[in-house]
Order: C-alpha cells, then sequence, then structure tokens
C-alpha cells in the first residue's frame, strides 16, 4: 500500500495540477460518478482513489495544494468516514464469529482514526478536532452510564431464580411488579419532594393552627392504637392527608408556593403515569411483531418457539417436556377431526344463562357494597365504642370478600358457556375487571353521597363560627370601645372545627388500601403456605394421594395477581390527592411484597401444567392499566372542578373552587401579558377550532391506517395465491386454470398436462420417445422439430405447448409414473409405449 | 435498541468462562491465548444442561464445530441469546441450531430431530410424521420441501414468543 501511495504522489500531483482549472471540475464529476457504483466497488475504488489524494489532505500542513483540495474530494472522504461509522455501529447485527467481528472493527476504527483528524484543515481544524474528542467522550460517558443504571436494576437474580423454575409467564408478573415499584418511586419522589417535604421544613409546627391539631375532645384516645389504626387520632392531624396542609399562598424563606405545587403535583402524578404508560405500550408493540394470524404457523411456532431456553431447573424442563408433548397432542387431534358441530341452540342457551347469572352477580355485588357504605355513614353518627371492629371496618371487609370470591364463582358458571380456554381466559379476566371496576365505583358514589352530607354540616358549621366571632368581636369593641380588635386568643384544639370532607376521604381510600394489603397477604399465607404444609405433611396419613389430586400444590394465578396489581394503583391515583402519604405506603407495599411473594411462589407454588401463552397479554395489560389510569383521573378531576374545598383544612381552604390558586397565581405572581396569554387561550372561539382540528386529525390517521392495512392483506392474499398456485402445479400436475381444466376436457386427447417441472431429472422414456418418434402425427398438430427436451427445462411449463406426437394406443399404466396416474396415453413424455 | 448495553458486563462474563475451569483459563487475555473449554464443560453449565438443543447450542457458536468454545464463541454466544439481540440476528442462528446436517436448510429429517428432542420421543411415528409434514407445508414457501433461511425467518419474526423464549439470561 506504501509503494503504492508513493507512486501515486507523484503522478497524482503532476496530473493534477497539470490539469487546467476546467479540468478540475471533471475530477470532481468523476466522484461523483463514483458514487452511482455499487457500495462495495465504490468503496474499494475510493479507498484506492484516497489513497491517491492522501499526500493532499494530509495534515502536515506542507503541501500547499491545500487550496486545491475541492468540495467533492472532502465530501467523498467525509462519507467514506461515516460509512466506517456505520459499519462499526451495526457491527453487532450482523451474524458473523467474532474474530471476524473483532478483525472488521479494528481495521474501521484505524480508518476513521487516521481521517477522521485530517478531514479538519485550517482555521477549523482545531475546533473539529475539539469536536470529535467530545463526541468520543460523549459516546463513552453514555455507554459507561448505561452500564451503570442497567447494574442499579433491582431484583434481577431474585426474577432470574424465579424464571428459571417456573418459565417467563410468571416472571412476567415480577418484572410488572418492578415496573410499578420504579413508577411508585418516581411518583413519591414528586409527592415527597415537593408537597410533604417543604411543609415539613418549611411550613408552621403541629399545634400552631387548629388544622393541624387534634381537637380537645378526640385528645385522650390520639394515641391509642385502635384510633391509629383507624387513622385517626394523631394520624388524622398529620402531614399524611390532606387536611394538615397550610393556606397561606408562599411559605418560608424561598416563598415556596404550596397550594399552587399541590395542586400541580395532584395532576402531574396523573400526566407523568399517562406518559409512562404510553411509552411502554409503544416500545412493546414494536417488539411485539407485525401479528400474524393465529393459524398460520400453528405447528411451526409449536416447532420452534415452544422451549423455553430459559429453564434452568429440571423439574420445570420435565414439566416443559410434558406440556409440550401434550400441546402436539392437542394440535394435531385438532388437525386430523373437524369440529364436530354439536346442539347450537343449547350451547347458545347455556351462554345466555352464564351471561345471565353473572350479570346478576355483579349487580349483587354492587348493590351490597352501597347498602354496606350507607351503613358505615350511620354508623360515624354513632358512638364509636358501641360498635364492633366488624361494623366499624364493614366496608373494607365486604369488598375484599366479593374481590375473593367472585372470581372462581365466574370461573364455575363460566364452565357452562364451553368456549376454547384462552377465550374463556379472556372472558374471565374481563369479567373481574368488570366485578373491580363495578365495585370501586360503586363505592366512590356512596363515599360521595357522603361528601355532598359533609358539606351542607360545613355550612352549618361555617355560620356558626362567623356568628361565633362576630359576637366576639362585637363585644370586645362594645366593651373596650376600640376598633382594633386582636383575634380571638382560643386554644387551636378549642376552636369549632368543620367536618373537612377531603380527609375524610382520604382516610376512606387509605383503609380500603390497606384491607386490601392484608387480605392478599393473608391469602397467600393460607391459600399457599398452609395448604402446602398441609399437603406435604397430611400426606402421610391421608386416603388418598394428595399431592396428586386434590387440593395439590397451588399454581401461582398470574391474571389475579396482576388484576389485583392494576387495581391497587387505580386506588393509589385516585387517592394520592387527598392522602400524600398514600404514595409512600404504596412503595412500601410494593418493596415487601415483591420480597414475600417471590418467597411464596419459590417455597409453595409448582410451575403451570399447561402452556399459558401470556406473550401478546404484555400489552393488554398495559392496556387495562391506562383504562384504570383514565377512569381514577375522572373522580379526581370532577371533585377539583367542581366540589368546593373545606373551608378550614387543607391547601384550598378559603377558596371558590380549588382551581382558583392557579387563577390567582396567574394574574398576581406573573406578568401581565401571561394573564393575556392565557385568557385568550380559554376563549370558546380558539379553543372549539382546536378541537374540531384534533377531531379531523384523527379521522384522517384513521383513514390512512385502515388503507394500509388493506395493503397489507391484499399483499398477504397475494402471497397466498402465489403458494397455492405454485403448489397445486407441483403436486396435482393438473392445471389449477379453470380455463385450462376446460380446454382439457374438450380435447380428446388430454395432452395439454405440462410436463414435469425441471428438478425431476427428465425420465429416460422421454428421450426415447424422441428419438423414436412415430411418423404419425396428429392431424393438425404442429411440426416435429418441436424439442420436447427444451419445454421439461423451463421453469414455467406452458401448458399450451404444441402437441408433438401422437399418443399411443392405449394400455395398461407404465412402470415408472410420477403422481396420480391420468390413465395411459396422457401427456407427452409420460411412460408411453416406445415400443409400437 | 439504539446503544443499549448487554446487562451483563464483559468482566462477569469473563468470570464465568473462567469459572468453569480455572485451571485452563489464565487470568490474562492479552496476548490472546488460544484456549479452548471442551464441550462437557459447556454442557454443564446451569443455564444449558436443562435445554434439549445444548449440543447443538455449542456446536453452532464454536469456532470448530464441535462445540469447543473460546472465550470469543462464549461471549457471542450469550450476546446473541441475550435479551438485547435483534430479532433478525436471532432468528439466522435459530436456523443454524435447528439445522442439524449444517447443510444450510432445515429438512424433513433436521424436522423429526428437533420434535424428538422437544417431546423426548414420547410421539409416535406417524404423529411425527404428520407433524413435519405440516410444519413444511405451512412454512415452505419456494416449495422445495425443505425450509431455507428466507422461509425460516418469515415464519419466525412472526411469532410472538420467539423473543421471549430464545433468551437465555446469565
Amino acid at each position: 500500500m506504501k509503494v503504492l501511495t508513493k507512486c501515486c504522489i507523484e503522478g497524482k500531483r503532476n496530473i493534477f495540477n497539470l490539469l487546467p482549472v476546467s479540468c478540475r471540475s471533471d475530477f470532481k464529476a468523476i466522484m461523483c460518478s463514483i458514487r452511482k457504483l455499487s457500495t462495495l466497488a465504490k468503496r474499494q475504488y475510493k479507498t484506492y482513489i484516497f489513497l491517491m489524494i492522501f499526500p493532499f489532505i494530509s495534515s502536515s500542513g506542507s503541501e500547499s495544494d491545500e487550496d486545491s483540495m475541492s468540495e467533492g474530494e472532502m465530501a467523498a472522504l467525509k462519507e467514506e468516514v461515516e460509512e466506517k461509522k456505520k459499519v462499526i455501529a451495526t457491527l453487532r447485527n450482523q451474524p458473523w464469529r467474532m474474530k471476524k467481528r473483532l478483525v472488521v472493527l479494528k481495521e474501521a476504527q484505524e480508518f476513521v482514526e487516521k481521517f477522521e483528524g485530517a478531514l479538519g484543515k485550517g482555521k477549523g481544524r482545531k475546533l473539529y478536532a475539539y469536536k470529535v474528542m467530545m463526541t468520543k467522550k460523549l459516546i463513552k460517558f453514555k455507554r459507561d452510564f448505561e452500564n451503570f443504571k442497567t447494574a442499579c436494576i433491582p431484583w434481577e437474580r431474585k426474577i432470574k431464580e424465579v424464571e428459571s423454575h417456573f418459565g417467563s409467564s410468571v416472571a412476567s408478573y415480577f418484572i410488572f411488579l418492578r415496573w410499578m415499584y420504579g413508577l411508585n418511586l418516581v411518583l413519591f419522589g414528586f409527592m415527597f419532594g415537593l408537597v410533604i417535604l417543604p411543609e415539613i421544613l418549611m411550613g408552621l409546627p403541629y399545634g400552631s393552627i387548629p388544622r393541624k391539631t387534634v381537637p380537645r375532645e378526640e385528645q385522650e384516645t390520639a394515641m391509642d392504637y385502635s384510633v391509629l389504626f383507624d387513622f385517626g387520632g394523631y394520624c388524622k392531624y398529620s402531614f399524611l392527608f390532606y387536611g394538615y396542609y397550610n393556606n397561606e399562598p408562599t411559605i418560608g424563606v424561598l416563598k415556596f408556593r404550596l397550594p399552587l405545587s399541590y395542586l400541580l403535583v395532584g395532576v402531574g402524578i396523573f400526566g407523568y403515569s399517562l406518559m409512562v404508560v404510553i411509552r411502554t405500550m409503544a416500545r412493546n408493540a414494536n417488539e411485539g411483531g407485525d401479528g400474524g394470524e393465529e393459524g398460520d404457523f400453528t405447528f411451526s411456532w409449536k416447532m420452534f418457539t415452544s422451549w423455553d431456553y430459559l429453564i434452568g431447573n429440571p423439574e420445570t424442563a420435565d414439566n416443559k417436556y410434558a406440556s409440550i408433548t401434550t400441546s402436539f397432542k392437542e394440535s394435531i387431534v385438532d388437525e386430523q377431526e373437524n369440529q364436530k358441530d354439536e346442539n347450537i341452540h343449547l350451547r347458545r342457551f347455556l351462554r345466555v344463562l352464564a351471561n345471565f347469572l353473572i350479570v346478576s352477580c355483579l349487580g349483587g355485588s354492587g348493590y351490597l357494597i352501597y347498602f354496606v357504605v350507607k351503613r358505615s355513614q350511620e354508623f360515624a353518627n354513632m358512638k364509636k365504642d358501641n360498635l364492633s371492629w366488624f361494623e366499624k371496618n364493614e366496608v373494607e371487609f365486604v369488598m375484599s370478600l366479593l374481590g375473593l370470591v367472585c372470581p372462581p364463582l365466574f370461573e364455575t358458571i363460566a364452565e357452562l358457556e364451553d368456549y376454547h380456554p384462552r377465550i374463556a381466559l379472556k372472558w374471565q379476566l374481563g369479567r373481574i375487571f368488570a366485578l373491580f371496576l363495578g365495585n370501586l365505583y360503586t363505592f366512590l358514589f356512596a363515599l360521595f353521597d357522603e361528601v355532598t352530607a359533609k358539606l351542607e354540616s360545613e355550612k352549618v358549621i361555617k355560620n356558626s363560627t362567623e356568628w361565633v366571632l362576630n359576637q366576639y368581636y362585637s363585644n370586645y369593641s362594645s366593651f373596650y370601645n376600640t376598633t382594633d380588635v386582636p383575634p380571638p386568643a382560643v386554644h387551636p384544639s378549642d376552636v369549632i372545627r368543620g367536618p373537612c370532607w377531603e380527609t375524610g376521604v382520604g382516610i376512606e381510600f387509605v383503609k380500603l388500601i390497606v384491607s386490601d394489603i392484608q387480605v392478599t397477604y393473608l391469602t397467600i399465607l393460607i391459600g399457599d403456605f398452609v395448604r402446602a404444609v398441609i399437603v406435604r405433611f397430611l400426606n402421610y396419613c391421608w386416603c388418598w394421594d394428595l399431592e396428586a389430586g386434590f387440593p395439590s400444590y397451588g399454581e401461582f394465578d398470574i391474571s389475579g395477581n396482576v388484576l389485583g396489581l392494576i387495581f391497587n394503583q387505580g386506588m393509589i391515583w385516585m387517592g394520592a390527592f387527598y392522602a400524600p402519604g398514600l404514595v409512600g405506603l404504596n412503595v412500601l407495599r410494593l418493596l415487601s411484597s415483591m420480597y414475600y411473594q417471590c418467597w411464596a411462589v419459590m417455597c409453595c407454588n409448582v410451575p403451570h401444567e399447561r402452556v399459558f401463552k401470556a406473550s401478546r397479554s404484555n400489552n393488554f395489560y398495559m392496556g387495562l392499566l391506562l383504562l384504570v389510569l383514565f377512569l381514577s383521573l375522572l373522580p379526581v378531576v370532577y371533585t377539583i372542578m367542581t366540589l368546593s374545598p373545606s373551608f378550614d383544612c387543607g391547601p384550598f381552604s378559603g377558596q371558590e373552587k380549588m382551581y382558583d390558586v392557579i387563577m390567582e397565581t396567574i394574574e398576581k405572581d406573573l406578568p401581565a401579558f401571561i394573564g393575556n396569554l392565557f385568557s385568550y387561550a380559554t376563549n370558546p372561539g380558539l379553543i372549539l377550532p382546536a378541537v374540531l382540528l384534533m377531531v379531523l386529525a384523527l379521522y384522517y390517521l384513521n383513514a390512512v391506517s385502515k388503507a394500509y392495512q388493506q395493503a397489507n392483506t391484499d399483499l398477504k392474499k397475494k402471497m397466498q395465491m402465489a403458494r397455492d398456485e405454485e403448489k397445486n402445479r407441483r403436486n396435482n400436475k393438473d392445471s389449477t386454470n379453470q380455463v385450462m381444466k376446460d380446454l382439457e376436457d374438450l380435447l380428446p386427447n388430454k395432452s395439454l398436462i405440462p410436463p414435469p417441472t425441471e428438478e425431476e431429472p427428465p425420465p429416460p422414456d422421454v428421450v426415447i420417445e424422441k428419438g423414436s418418434k412415430s411418423p404419425k402425427m396428429k392431424p393438425g398438430a404442429a411440426a416435429k422439430g418441436v424439442n420436447l427436451q427444451k419445454d421439461v427445462s423451463l421453469a414455467a411449463p406452458n401448458p399450451r405447448a404444441p402437441v408433438t406426437r401422437a399418443p399411443g394406443p392405449r394400455k395398461g399404466p407404465p412402470g415408472n409414473a410420477r403422481g396420480p396416474q391420468p390413465g395411459p396415453g396422457r401427456g407427452r413424455g409420460r411412460g408411453g409405449p416406445p415400443r409400437h | 435498541m439504539g446503544n443499549k448495553q448487554t446487562i451483563f458486563t464483559a468482566q462477569q462474563l469473563f468470570d464465568r468462562y473462567r469459572d468453569l475451569a480455572p485451571q485452563l483459563v489464565p487470568l490474562d487475555y492479552t496476548n490472546h491465548p488460544d484456549v479452548k473449554l471442551p464441550y462437557e464443560l459447556i454442557g454443564s453449565m446451569p443455564e444449558l444442561k436443562d435445554n434439549p438443543f445444548r449440543q447443538r447450542i455449542a456446536e453452532v457458536f464454536s469456532e470448530d464445530g464441535e462445540g469447543n468454545m473460546t472465550l470469543d464463541d462464549f461471549l457471542d454466544m450469550f450476546s446473541v441469546l441475550s435479551e438485547m439481540a435483534p430479532r433478525d440476528l436471532k432468528a439466522s442462528y435459530a436456523f443454524k441450531i435447528y439445522d442439524f446436517n449444517n447443510d444450510d436448510f432445515i429438512c424433513k429429517s433436521d424436522l423429526e430431530k428437533t420434535l424428538n428432542r422437544l417431546t423426548r420421543n414420547e410421539l409416535t411415528e406417524d404423529e411425527v410424521r404428520m407433524v413435519c409434514e405440516k410444519v413444511i407445508d405451512e412454512a415452505d414457501l419456494d416449495n422445495d420441501g425443505r425450509l431455507s433461511l428466507e422461509d425460516f425467518q418469515h415464519m419466525i419474526v412472526r411469532a410472538p414468543d420467539f423473543l421471549s423464549t430464545f433468551h437465555i439470561r446469565i
């Protein structure tokens, strides 16, 4: 290479300098035409050219021809360097051996290093070199950061253990749990950092103002365990709940705007969650593959994708072998016999009956919850001591009970329906979802009634407080004869309090979630652990085999657990606005859940017997989560927009509506033009066109997507048709073309069937027959000269090729016939009688 | 996927490789020593020992085709089988693994061998034959009676399970 360069230096310099200026542009043209060559040839050619012009672009600076380096050369060199960089970047994707990859990488890196620095010239060179160095440093930093981030992912080893024992579908639950934990951690960060911490650090301390103090009548019982477990007493008047927060517009030295921050964080939690969920859904959708139809490749997929390479445990492997075998046998049976058409009417009747039963169950559970919540309102009015524990926690108890009892009930009723297992699972998930949703919303409605009742009573208290205050002022001024009246010196715990409905709602949510946690953990403990202990130890002295028959060890209920997680998250989203401490509680719950459930799964569960195809369900669960997010957004937004906040507790006390805080901030604190901007933006004249535009955009995108889908199905159909054509042509040797079929039937000789394709060696008969072509020709047939051999070797045999020989006399089927026997004398070249 | 790194660093992988045979593998790799671990050691790794295709995997990724792997081969193997590897790369290696006779086509005998390994010879002859015929029927696009790489890729990229099952976590 070096020798070549040397020789070329002289030659090139001479040539280039000898070129008149007008021709130097030709050099540029040559470079442009080089670009049109194929990539590989181009690369080799360019490398050669660059070696030639290397002295001109060397950084030695001694060459005075630097100015003559045309733009084309620079650009070409740059392109070459970019290509090498691309090779380095895509090296990972090439299916080469490691050695080859290393060699190519080294080569490319050397090239890039050599020529990259040389690209910059003159004044720009230093800057260019600096830019290059910074880019390299940035890439290295990014890579190290990514490594660090992946090293920080928690519980990787634990999940791997679960995965190797139970397969990827059970592990997907834990991966989902971990993802939720991450989400909640971020939400907790927001809530804690922007709301709770400022109030604790910069706000007024406990006991200074009425809303932060336990009222006098509750003070004796404020530290009791029972009261604390009900989240009353000191819990109620702490930073965990809405009522603690003061409504001063700014607090502390930093003038932190707490009410504004509270509102924005409350709404921002939803915004962030929405963003994260949609981003994850999009990512899953990309990786999910372009969902081909289910029936297309059943057996192929079963064969090549059913073995889970993650399995690292002999017991699981045994189970997997068994389930794969069963699955194959099932598919074979499916394939061999057609579905018998059973009594459709009976099936339909049973399905309608089952749906009716389930709907009535759902209705019953909804009514039960409503009834219980109403009763709890009555209980709240009675004295606390007369109530038993059961009566105090009736609502939560009933809701958890329904969540436990109804799903198995649905499953039993669903057996009437006799669906395919996958469809049955979807129905089951849908029904459980409806159950949870119905329960939650009934609970909310009942709560809402309570809230309106509290608002009514608040008005009364407000009036009475104002009346007392007026009395005090008038007495004071009349007694002391001044108008400068100091505020009444009443101890904060003695002040008359309003009912503070937001804290009440917050407390209800927290109690619900805590009872949900308790029920989940207890179910795992009893349903899995105690059951496993009983089965293991009682088996020695029991009549039938407990492990093989009833009850045996439990399997991990993936869908139930995932749904529970999703609904728990929905309740957190709903309650976080009224109880800022709830998000922290959830973080703790998810953390403990991870360890507890990992232990329970490894200790008490057995792998599933049946192959659970949960792979496409990832986006299904994310979709559910999105739905739940929207549904939990509604109540919060409704309360922010329509209900008026309590007058004496929380950061919005004293306002008409909660969002007035934003209005105030815009008016008082931000510059005037932003206020104008907002007033313009909220003008209906602007909003309506914007909404119209969005609707039109939606319609357009929908139409485009439909067009793509249609094009997709058309292409698929075409491909399928082409395949079928080829197959038929190969297998049957009958023309698949209807016209040809008809023509065949008309002709007496039936000799228009195409000869066999080129893969099969032309039978010796053909050769012999060609040689001894009968002089008798069919009247009107084509001339003798037609080469039959050529026809046989063509890829697409033309069925309309001319007939060249008369059919021989009918005889029995020849010895070496291929494919279906059309009968003697049919088709050219088929073992007809050579000897006649 | 972009610049995402594999979850395990090169150092961890090297440690795993070395743990298989500490007396054979030197700590210092700067001189590029030519060390090959025999197949028995690779096949006894906990991630692979229960896999019915472990021999084929080792053969495909090893340089000599016998299953004896150098460090480069080892890294290659776990990199392709990791979560981050692109789907097409995995598909081409999967093809090589299931091609038992190394003729760049998955023919009927390859399919029969695969099936027998998957079911540990529990299916009858007839059933095996039927399944193999069905597979060729479904996936063979150019109609040569066997699956070429294009046929295989066309079929496997649509599979919803492929990425999640063709994956080893180390």
